[in-house]
């Protein structure tokens, strides 16, 4: 097959509906064969001319310069994520998989190599937690095939600027791609189906674009649940239970949900039999709803094609309304200033659930909704109120804004800061926080007194670094020190050099709190 | 060994409460306990977790996340003061009961027996909490109740089963030893006659310095990854996991989010259920609900539970994997927590766990208990 022919002609296809990009992906990746660093130049070459290139605050190839490990099937992923260092790039042949791989560390990126249709898998055979965890900032993940995991397939705690990327999970536990506490974020060109909870859930999370992903076969496809400044564009969601979820879900430390873009997706069928777990939230959402706005704040949605969902196109509810939530007197149970721009509808609510009903009996129609709205929430709005079957929406007005066209992004121009220093004298906040647990002033503590360190290094704080570093057991009545070498070369000579300067004027003199044998 | 301490048992000696004769001038500690330094007269926390980002303030994260907000700036005299009185059962109504009494030093300020005991050998309902790093807490008691450290002392002092006395009986017990109204002085300048609201200020500014951020996961969490061991890191990874879900409430850095969630864990045998945050707020969906405590030092703090209903981390770590709901009682419909599912864990990820938790360890900046107290009784321990 001439797959350049097939190519121009799906990207016809492509500005003709404004989709088929799965297919472009597929073609792009399937001719390559040799090892890639990163799929974002193919991707890109394949959206078109409404794409646009990452920003410079995400993780991409051959910008850090770092090494290149290759893996092969039967080796331990895990084993070289410990030897690599920040700016390297984890290659992971084809073959399979049986392992959960952690990344504690900044700037790596775990990229599978495509040959033809053979792919790196990761199998948990429904016994591993997690395929991919991760803490550490600047992470990509890109080109894996998950399957058969428990927990999560690919799961962020707090890791700043991620990219997951072109990745095929299914069948993989509750969340497919979940990044939590997280700022700054790309999930994109990802296909995940038979997930039991939200296939990809941005939980508690700042300035993340979720785009071009396919998304079918699970209980929710796309959730944005207690974040803030996030577009979900370009995907297709179709035969999960819901959709394309925004909630501000109850009981959660971050409380809040707003400035949610939701435009130029496909949103069909979405008929799915609800198979989430009994007691989790996403067991409540009706099977046959395409978009869920719950409790969420500033939401746009816009420019989708929403279709042949049978319950509703879009609900927007407020915490009451909802099956299964648990009070939270901190949260706003209301969703707020929601625009409902233009819109396609086509033969959403042809099977509503009986709540649903019990609206259109007291509104007197028969006819099932596009657009439905239950409980609370003030300052929402249509952009084209004659396009869409809508009920109960007479607190709504009339948008004044016409279109989204000028959020363009709210992904970050330079990267979320992983550390921002906010301590004038690091190395005082250093001395104060590690070194003085054990070392007093002028009294004996775990380690000696600061004044006799003093009186051996004076006007060597480089030979306090260097031992803290690596200590060496030097007194025979004292505890062998741990080694510091966790503190960066510049951090350790900030901390020998405040040491020297600790004098012995009040307020300076042995704690209160200091240990003592009468404990 | 620490001068004041000396000072103070040297004068005390074993002087009666009720007759505690002149005692000549006792010198509060000028200095700020460790990891805190003195910046314009008052103690300010330092730690390398300042160093890190927090997402909305909220204090909650993976393992380079920032804390929650914190109070600290007391002076090195209150929290000095408020140490000894932590210490000083004068502060019951019987003289028999201190802080220190269910919040025990030596096991994670908090207390062995599965309920506490109070005045005239009373058992309370529920079983004293950790105090460590309680400075970071928006929400005190198992109910979630109180909001500020001065809030929550009023609670067990004046509780007729925990303490037992009144704001008048505290005044009159603490001005009628001369050694207090001389600490009082010094760290509330001007007092003429003590007051309690100094008594709550104290014990606060006490609490406040109870930070235990230097485990060994600390360590692994700023970057040393040899810290723990193997088995260690499977159970941090089991811990974070979204099977076993421990990280989604017993949120890093502090191993809590700070929520009330109901989860329907066992009373103890013949006990009626505990309403906790239900009755508290009002909320019916919150009926058997309870504050996520912090694991910091988990590993010292048995029993565990609101009423010390397991007595090793390792059958607490088992009630998560027992089936959603199966020790709420018959006829109770609790909103359980959405959290609370059918993770399957195995015995050995449950042993893992139990290794993870003990890595959570930290007591460099144990504060000295007192050989003496001022008012001559007994001191807790």
């Amino acid at each position: 097959m001439n797959s350049k022919a097939l190519l121009s002609a799906v990207l016809i296809a492509l500005v003709a509906a404004g989709g088929g990009y799965l297919y472009a992906r597929r073609t792009v990746i399937a001719t390559a064969t040799a090892p890639v660093e990163s799929t974002a130049s193919a991707l890109s070459s394949a959206r078109g001319k409404g794409g646009g290139a990452t920003p410079g605050s995400l993780p991409e190839a051959g910008q850090a310069g770092g090494h290149v490990w290759v893996v092969k099937p039967e080796e331990s992923i895990q084993a070289v994520v410990e030897k690599a260092q920040p700016g390297d790039t984890i290659q992971v042949l084809p073959g399979t998989y049986h392992q959960t791989v952690y990344i504690d560390k900044d700037n790596i990126a775990l990229v599978g190599v495509i040959h033809g249709s053979d792919w790196p898998t990761f199998d948990g055979e429904g016994k591993r937690n997690d395929a991919v965890l991760y803490s550490g900032n600047g992470v990509r993940v890109e080109n894996l095939h998950i399957v058969n995991y428990k927990g999560n397939a690919i799961m962020g705690q707090a890791g700043n600027n991620f990219v997951i990327r072109h990745n095929r999970i299914s069948n993989s536990g509750v969340y497919g791609i979940f990044p939590e506490f997280a700022q700054n974020g790309l999930i994109e060109y990802n296909e995940l189906v038979g997930i039991e909870d939200a296939a990809i859930y941005v939980g508690m999370c700042d300035n993340i674009e979720v785009a071009h992903n396919e998304v079918h076969g699970n209980v929710a496809g796309i959730e944005i649940e207690n974040s803030r400044h996030a577009i979900v564009e370009n995907n297709t969601a179709y035969d999960n239970a819901g959709g394309i979820l925004t909630f501000i879900t109850p009981g959660l430390p971050i409380k809040t949900t707003f400035d949610v873009v939701i435009r130029n997706n496909f949103v069909v069928g979405n008929n799915h039999k609800n198979f989430g777990a009994p007691g989790s939230i996403v067991s409540g959402v009706p099977s046959g709803t395409g978009i869920i706005v719950m409790a969420a704040d500033d939401v746009i949605i816009e420019n989708n094609f929403i279709r042949d969902n049978k319950n509703a196109g879009i609900i927007v509810a407020d915490h009451k309304s909802f099956a299964n939530i648990t009070p939270d007197p901190e949260a706003d149970p209301n969703p707020d200033r929601v625009s409902v721009l233009w819109n396609l509808f086509d033969n959403n609510g042809t099977d509503p659930i009986k709540e649903v009903r019990a609206l259109m009996a007291a509104n007197l129609t028969r006819e099932g909704p596009d657009l439905v709205t239950v409980g609370g929430g003030t300052g929402s709005c249509l952009g084209a109120p004659g396009t869409l079957k809508s009920l109960n929406v007479g607190s709504w007005g009339t948008c004044a804004r016409k279109s989204s066209a000028d959020i363009g992004s709210y992904l970050l121009d330079q990267p979320a800061p992983a550390r921002p220093i906010t301590a004038a004298d690091r190395g005082k906040l250093i001395y104060s926080s590690v070194c003085a647990g054990c070392h007093a002033y002028n009294v004996r503590m775990v380690g000696p007194p600061t004044q006799i360190i003093q009186a051996l290094y004076a006007g060597n704080p480089q030979g306090i670094a260097d031992y803290i570093a690596n200590p060496t057991k030097k007194r025979e009545d004292f505890p062998p020190m741990p080694k510091q070498d966790h503190l960066s070369p510049e951090l350790r000579l900030a901390v020998a050099q405040y040491l020297l300067t600790v004098n012995s004027k009040p307020p300076a003199t042995a704690p209160a709190a200091a240990p003592s044998a009468s404990r | 060994m620490n001068r004041t301490i000396v000072l103070l048992a040297a004068l005390v000696g074993t002087t009666a409460a009720s007759v505690a004769g002149p005692v000549a001038p006792i010198a509060l500690s000028r200095g700020c306990p460790a990891s805190f330094a003195l910046e314009q007269g008052r103690c300010r926390l330092h730690t390398p977790y300042q160093d890190y980002a927090s997402l909305a303030g909220a204090g909650v994260g993976g393992l380079k996340a920032g804390l929650p907000a914190f109070r600290d700036g007391f002076t090195p005299a209150q929290i000095d003061l408020g140490r000894y009185l932590f210490f000083d059962p004068v502060l019951s109504a019987t003289g028999q009961v201190a802080c220190a009494s269910c919040h025990r030093p030596g096991h994670g300020f908090a207390d062995p027996r599965a309920l506490s005991v109070g005045v005239g050998g009373h058992e309370v309902r529920r079983n004293a909490p950790s105090l460590w790093n309680v400075g970071f807490l928006q929400k005190l008691f198992w109910d979630g109740r109180a909001h500020s450290l001065e809030e929550q002392v009023q609670g067990p002092l004046y509780g007729e089963r925990e303490m037992g006395t009144t704001p008048g009986k505290l005044e009159a017990a603490l001005n009628a030893v001369a050694a207090y109204r001389d600490l009082f002085s010094q760290a509330f300048p001007g007092t003429q006659s003590i007051q309690s609201t100094q008594v709550y200020t104290a014990l606060a500014a006490f609490e406040s310095t109870l930070v235990s951020l230097n485990s060994r996961y600390d360590l692994y969490a700023h970057g040393v990854h040899d810290a723990l061991t193997t088995p260690e890191i499977e159970g941090l990874n089991v811990f974070r996991s979204f099977v076993a879900r421990c990280g989604e409430c017993h949120t890093p850095p502090l191993f809590t989010n700070q929520q009330i969630a109901v989860i329907g864990m066992p009373e103890p045998r013949g006990h009626a259920l505990d309403p906790g945050a239900g009755a508290v707020t009002g909320i019916p969906g919150l009926r058997g609900g309870f504050r996520v405590p912090s694991l910091r030092n988990v590993a010292l703090s048995a029993p565990y539970g609101h009423a010390g209903q397991f007595a090793t981390l390792r059958e607490t770590v088992g009630f998560y994997t027992g089936g959603r709901g199966h020790a709420v009682p018959k006829g109770e419909h609790l909103q359980l927590h959405w959290h609370i599912w059918e993770p399957h864990l195995s015995a050995a990820e449950l042993d893992r766990l139990v290794d993870f938790l003990a890595t959570l360890t930290d007591q460099t900046f144990l504060p000295a208990t007192p050989t003496a107290v001022p008012s001559g009784l007994p001191p807790a321990t």
